[in-house]
């Protein structure tokens, strides 16, 4: 299951859909939001998705994982809108026969999923804002 | 024939504009890479975000790609997901 969400993202639903019989692995993999980036105290943060092509790479990355590894399932939830600290802002999860693959793709799709899906995080400060990454 | 084409901007792009996309004008056969340059011409604050690439159709797009008047066509900035 590959989905974008304004809603928070439940972790045990998550696992359920990850459950198979050959399955003698499941990874799964939270983004969190923190506190403090640079030194600097975090409010909230704003994520915002081109959510149609964002869907489209994020199933390019499974399919790129289905043909590396031979998952049993894999699941990917994304949240945009407005998250505070200690929210899930990302779940990957994977499940295969064995542990090392489950490692391995998971760490292959939310590091690709970081370099090319069309979503957005903005910082808010308690002094100012930005956009993660946009300018040197 | 002249046309115009409206280019979806999100993140950074969406703050510099005020908006949340943009209508340029689109001559027959032009690419990518004019539409940018007209773009970053309108709004000169564009030339200080790291990267932008642009989306036609949901997919990234060379500069040298040709834009027809039916595309989609989305701004990308750097993205920052996860």
């Amino acid at each position: 299951m590959i989905a974008i969400t304004t809603d928070p993202i439940d972790v045990a639903s998550a696992l359920k859909l990850l459950q198979a019989d050959e399955a003698g692995a499941i990874d799964l993999f939270l983004g969190v939001v923190r506190d403090k980036t640079q030194e600097r105290s975090v409010d909230h943060l704003e994520y915002e998705a081109y959510d149609r092509m964002a869907i489209s790479e994020m199933r390019k990355i499974v399919d790129e994982a289905n043909r590396r590894w031979k998952l049993l399932r894999c699941v990917v939830i994304h949240r945009k809108g407005t998250l505070r600290i200690g929210e899930i802002a990302v779940l990957i999860g994977v499940a295969t026969p064995h542990r090392a693959d489950a490692f391995d793709a998971t760490r292959y799709v939310i590091d690709t999923i970081k370099q090319t899906v069309p979503i957005w995080k903005k910082e808010i400060f308690s002094d100012g804002e930005v956009w993660v990454n946009a300018t040197p | 024939m002249n046309a115009s084409i409206s280019v979806l901007l999100f993140g950074i792009t969406r703050d510099i504009t005020g908006q949340s996309a943009v209508s340029v004008p689109l001559s027959d056969g032009n690419r990518v890479g004019d539409l940018l340059q007209r773009l970053q011409q309108q709004y000169p604050r564009l030339s200080d975000i790291r990267s932008l690439l642009v989306a036609v159709n949901g997919e990234y797009a060379d500069s040298d790609t040709v834009i027809n008047s039916k595309d989609e066509v989305a701004l990308i900035p750097p993205v920052s997901g996860g």
